[in-house]
């Protein structure tokens, strides 16, 4: 065990932000360090570019909430024993109607699991398989043992839960619309990003930010790895453009021009940067030519050749408030600049978030593709992925299964199962193709108003097509949902229209509720029976830092050094809070598959060392050695050879990157042929087969992409003389979805964050131009109610011009639900700014979100 | 011995408030004696940003300005304090005795920069030490490590090889007001002054007038700087100070044009038509 100057231990941790040294004296967490290599750790990369030499800063840039971690470990709002709800008795009357209000008593875990495991006894003996409903909060914390797809995955599947489908609920519209274009299933229509900085280092003349803002969402898991690559690239003199509603973090010392074109209308100004490169000639026909399908067509739309109207820069003007003469600029600046266009930061955006972010999603293809997509310096490039690295080193994601090894459930590709960790694998009865399923956002309405109905299921990694297959719920011989295991508290404060949840909440049609979290907040507040739970400081685990694969292979790429950690327990669990495994474990031995779920008894740190021995640890480094040294930097191999994303595809030739897949066989064996993308044309698809075989007449999501205007913005009459600002919600800047946020952590003195008033509460923070506060007499700083027909959240003013006039910036995910009355139909004063968001699906036939098509007023709190 | 001294790159702070973040992890609850007590959980910031915000929407300007203990050489909080409770090291590093200081409210308003706290359970004025107990074990400051952008610059002002000599001797950094006469070991890059920009359009094509020569004459001196309007016709002169102006545009084939400006905050001129000569 390694000692600091000042004799605390020193142990090694990873969290979502990044990795840790973390000291501990007397049991207790003293400071946290971001991790430091060290002389003996692999060298780092040297990229060389325009006669400049560039390699990263030999430490983990984490995420600035990472180095929060203290003070949300010793959260007041810790959850310390077992909680039942007062007023909940399984034998006579549950009072499902107080959830949320009656108040707890503490209870010991023998009671807590006496409870728990006679309510799904005779849940599963009253009404057969799929009654029992779980769903676990994302991003809380770190490793591939402990983890949701590992350790949750393993219980809940012995159990035969109904399981709650995530939704890709930060790219969505690259996920159901670009997906039909260009493929990438496996990537779950993101695609690669292979030595793309190296690329941009050594050719791009332009980078554009649209819908982006890497500085504050780190390419998901990266921390604040990529900064340093932005700024070479502004020494470099690269041009840097920023397109958002918000002049955002990366604008603030990047952007030499910002834009803002009004919510759900980006598309639009897509369609007339596209038609100045159609009339005036300047885009790369050639390339159209021998890698383009359906382009023709697409033209004829964006000419107005098909509608009547072309798609104009004057047209356009009208639709975004951005200048005519202005989108024909940047038109024709792109068209002379090799260009990465950073759509999106870890290909999401705003953008895609809205109604029809489809057609966003999928325009921004069409125009990297006009430009030569995949030729030097011109690519889609998110400038927060592609690093160098060691692709051949197997260690697995997180989202690959873990000790489940259940590969359904993995969201997209997984390896992990084939090195077999598990003597048995998992296989759920059903959460299975074949078993009964409930989409994130349409959860309230299946409890509440059945029968539902929609297309696809979570995650389609595995094809196209697969988001395409009906789906209803209840499923034919299954049984509807009557018990519901959640894990965390997260949905209100991230998913749409959420005072669905509450209500949902607060039916007797859910007859119990058990939350297993480790903070007293959001849903936790309104289950029967609570669990508590300890963060992965607690617990021993292990996990590479940004590594999710499972969702997106070699995601790893989006850090300098891949970095493998020992996750290791550094202090005991708080109070009676106890690690996932051991919780369901204690409930496995009630229910009789304790030996199952153990694999006969295996602790938490023997599954560690079992999934140190199936990676490629062993072949560089002994158990004893990584114990010792708590963490592992994979080396480069040597020669590095550089294999940019799509150049193979520009230039025609077989895919030479390290991506996988596809995997399957069918269409997706195409793609091993000559320059083909995984689409059955093996082309850019302009117009999607997918789309046209599916449906050619669904007109929300047309096989040739349109612009499609909101249903719920400046178009909706009616609505907008209601509600006149267009309100956009995006990931925080300063936390990690609802982690990091509430907890009486340091985050919330951030006042871009929260804002403290004279009541001693941290409030949510909007933001609105000084022209619409000073209509409404607000000054800066002053609480507000934000409100729609949907709901209303007390919010405190930030009075600004990084927001244009008409339009609200609020972050969405705020972990705290306080409302000011009855649950569900009052005020809240935690921020929940998704109450207010719409649940209509991004597209009738796709079963994604579209937060930021969302219409409110701002009024003035007087009390 | 080392003169301790901080520079900071304004320009190149990204807001991510790690260094204040980092600050409480590493003070709060921990005790550094006999430099520091712990700090509280909440309510001091021994690193805090002060955001700036220039220019109206869509021609706009932001920096978060870092804020620290400046460890000035002729520190108002040292007179201010009894009992030499506070003290400048031969380091230069100020230090408020945690012991000596109890009571002493008064320290905490000494301070032009308002980065010394109170601490309300202690009866004691808190900032930051530089980390001094760090520099001890031959770290740099909390703060310094964690700045992923590197707008902290952290060293030796005694020794001309150091970045922040370096720096300092460019003669490129100043001092942040309120507080210059108390000669504060904190130098910054890139205070924000005041801007005039513009958007420059051809009347006649209602095209973006690229290249378009720009020059701003201040009147007071009459000294001139030029600029070329780019592709989105764009032009500005930052660092300005307040004062009355003239901006003056030429381009062939249309007609000149100058605009008189007191520049007394940040001016966008808006959209700049030109006329085409006959």
């Amino acid at each position: 065990m390694a000692r600091s100057a000042q004799g605390e231990q020193v142990f090694t941790n990873c969290t979502v932000g990044g990795p840790l040294f973390v000291y501990v004296r007397n049991g207790k967490i003293t400071r946290v360090e971001p991790l430091e290599l060290g002389p003996d750790d692999a060298e780092s990369w040297v990229i060389k570019a325009r006669g400049r030499k560039f390699s990263p800063t030999r430490m983990a840039n984490v995420a600035n909430y990472a180095l929060a971690e203290r003070s949300r470990i010793y959260s007041p709002d810790r959850i310390l024993y077992p909680l039942k709800r007062v007023d909940f008795n399984p034998q006579a009357d549950r009072k499902a109607e107080n959830r949320g209000t009656s108040g707890y008593k503490r209870i010991s875990w023998d009671e807590a699991l006496d409870i728990l495991a006679k309510e799904i006894e005779r849940v599963h003996k009253t009404y057969g398989p799929g009654a029992v409903l779980t769903t676990p909060s994302s991003h809380h914390n770190w490793g591939n043992v402990g983890y949701r797809h590992s350790s949750l995955f393993r219980f809940m599947g012995i159990l035969n839960a109904t399981y709650v489908d995530h939704n890709p609920d930060s790219w969505e519209g690259w996920h159901w619309g670009a997906m039909h274009m260009w493929g990438f299933a496996w990537r779950l229509g993101i695609s690669s990003q292979y030595d793309l900085l190296e690329d941009a280092l050594k050719h791009a003349e332009m980078v554009i930010y649209w819908s982006s803002d890497p500085e504050s969402t780190s390419g998901i898991y990266g921390g604040q790895e990529s900064n340093q690559w932005r700024s070479w690239l502004k020494e470099l003199g690269v041009k840097m453009i920023v397109v958002d509603q918000h002049y955002n973090f990366t604008a603030l010392n990047f952007a030499d021009k910002w834009f803002a074109p009004r919510p759900g209308t980006d598309t639009a100004m897509a369609a007339a940067i596209a038609y100045v490169w159609l009339t005036e000639g300047t885009y790369d026909k050639e390339y159209i030519k021998e890698h383009a399908h359906g382009f023709e067509k697409w033209k004829a739309y964006i000419l107005g050749e098909e509608d009547g109207f072309a798609k104009t820069s004057e047209w356009a003007e009208k639709e975004t408030g951005v200048p005519a003469r202005e989108i024909r600029a940047l038109a024709r600046e792109w068209a002379r600049r090799k260009t990465m266009l950073a759509s999106g930061s870890a290909l999401g955006g705003g953008a895609c978030r809205t109604a029809y972010g489809t057609e966003w999603a999928r325009y921004m293809v069409m125009l990297a593709a006009m430009q030569g997509m995949g030729k030097p310096g011109s690519n889609i490039w998110t400038t927060n992925y592609g690093a160098p690295q060691n692709f051949d080193f197997f260690f697995p994601g997180y989202a690959e299964g873990g000790i489940s090894a259940d590969a359904l459930n993995s969201a997209a590709g997984f390896q992990m199962i084939a090195r077999g960790i598990t003597k048995h694998p998992i296989r759920s009865e059903v959460n299975d193709p074949g078993g009964q399923h409930i989409p994130r956002i349409l959860l309230p309405e299946c409890i509440l108003n059945p029968p539902q109905e929609w297309r696809g299921k979570g995650f389609c990694g595995t094809s196209p097509e697969y988001q395409l297959k009906k789906y209803k719920y209840p499923e034919d011989g299954f049984s509807e949902v009557k018990m519901f295991w959640r894990y965390g508290g997260s949905y209100i404060g991230t998913m749409n229209n959420t005072n669905r949840w509450v209500r949902m909440y607060r039916s007797p049609r859910l007859e119990f509720v058990v939350n297993q979290s480790i903070w007293m907040e959001g849903e936790a507040q309104l289950a029967d029976l609570i669990l508590p739970a300890c963060t992965n400081f607690e617990r021993w685990d292990i996990g590479e830092w940004a590594n999710c694969s499972g969702y997106i292979p070699h995601c790893h790429y989006t850090v300098n050094h891949r970095t493998i950690v020992l996750q290791k327990k550094c202090i005991e669990p708080l109070g009676e809070s106890k690690a996932d495994y051991d919780i369901f474990a204690a409930v496995a031995e009630r229910l009789g598959f304790y030996e199952k779920f153990t694999e006969g008894g295996l602790t938490e740190l023997d599954w560690v060392k079992k999934l140190f021995q199936v990676t490629d640890l062993p072949k560089y480094i002994s158990w004893e050695d990584f114990e010792k040294k708590g963490y592992f930097v994979v080396p480069l191999p040597k020669p590095y050879r550089s294999t940019p994303s799509l150049r193979w595809f520009a230039e025609g030739r077989k895919n030479d990157t390290p991506d996988w897949g596809p995997v399957g066989g069918g269409i997706a064996s195409i793609p091993d042929a000559e320059g083909n993308l995984a689409t059955q044309t093996g082309k850019i698809e302009f117009e999607a087969e997918s789309l046209k075989r599916f449906d050619p007449d669904d007109w929300e999501r047309p096989p040739v992409a349109k612009y499609i205007p909101s249903w719920e913005g400046h178009h909706t009459k009616e609505l907008y003389s209601k509600y006149p600002l267009q309100l956009i919600t995006p990931h925080p800047r300063y936390s990690f979805h609802t982690m990091y946020d509430g907890k009486d952590s340091w985050i919330n003195e951030i006042p871009e964050h929260r804002v403290k008033k004279e009541d001693g509460r941290y409030y949510w923070v909007i933001r609105m131009n000084s022209r619409d506060a000073e209509k409404r007499g607000i000054k800066d700083g002053d609480l507000v109610n934000v409100y729609n027909d949907r709901a209303v959240v007390i919010c405190a003013a930030q009075v600004t011009e990084r927001v244009p006039y008409g339009m609200a910036h609020s972050y969405e995910s705020c972990a705290v639900y306080d409302p000011i009355g009855e649950p569900g139909e009052s005020p809240d004063r935690g921020g929940c700014i998704n109450l207010l968001t719409p649940h209509r699906f991004i597209s009738k036939n796709a079963c994604g979100m579209a937060p930021n098509s969302c219409l409110v007023e701002i009024e003035k709190r007087r009390e | 011995m080392a003169k301790w001294g901080m520079v900071i790159d304004i320009t190149k702070c990204n807001a991510c408030y790690s260094c204040f973040i980092a600050c409480k992890d590493e003070y709060w609850d921990n005790d550094y004696p006999p430099y520091s007590a712990a700090q509280p959980r909440h309510g001091q910031f021994w690193m805090d940003l002060v955001k700036k915000e220039r220019g109206v929407c869509p021609c706009v300007k932001v920096a978060y300005i870092p804020v620290l203990c400046m460890h000035c050489d002729n520190a108002p909080c040292v007179k201010a304090a009894k009992n030499r409770a506070v003290y400048k090291r031969p380091d230069g590093i100020v230090i408020i005795d945690p012991k000596k200081a109890v009571g002493q409210r008064q320290i905490v308003d000494a301070c032009p920069y308002q980065a010394i706290f109170w601490n309300e359970e202690k009866q004691l004025p808190q900032k930051c030490t530089f980390c001094v107990q760090r520099l001890e074990q031959g770290k740099i400051p909390k703060c310094v490590q964690v700045c992923p952008s590197r707008a902290l610059i952290f060293g030796d002002l005694a020794d001309a090889r150091t970045d922040v000599a370096k720096i300092v001797a460019s003669r490129k950094t100043e001092a942040l007001d309120p507080g210059r006469k108390a000669k504060p070991r904190v130098y910054y890059l890139g205070v924000p002054k005041l801007f005039i920009a513009g958007s420059v359009v051809y009347g006649d094509t209602d095209e973006c007038a690229e290249g378009v020569s720009v020059t701003l004459t201040k009147q007071s001196t009459g000294k001139s700087t030029k600029t070329s309007t780019n592709n989105f016709g764009d032009f500005e002169f930052d660092g300005l100070g307040a004062g009355k102006y003239s901006v003056k545009f030429e381009c062939n084939g249309y007609k000149g044009k100058t605009v008189a400006i007191d520049l007394k905050t940040d001016k966008y001129l808006g959209a700049v038509d030109l006329t085409k000569r006959r």
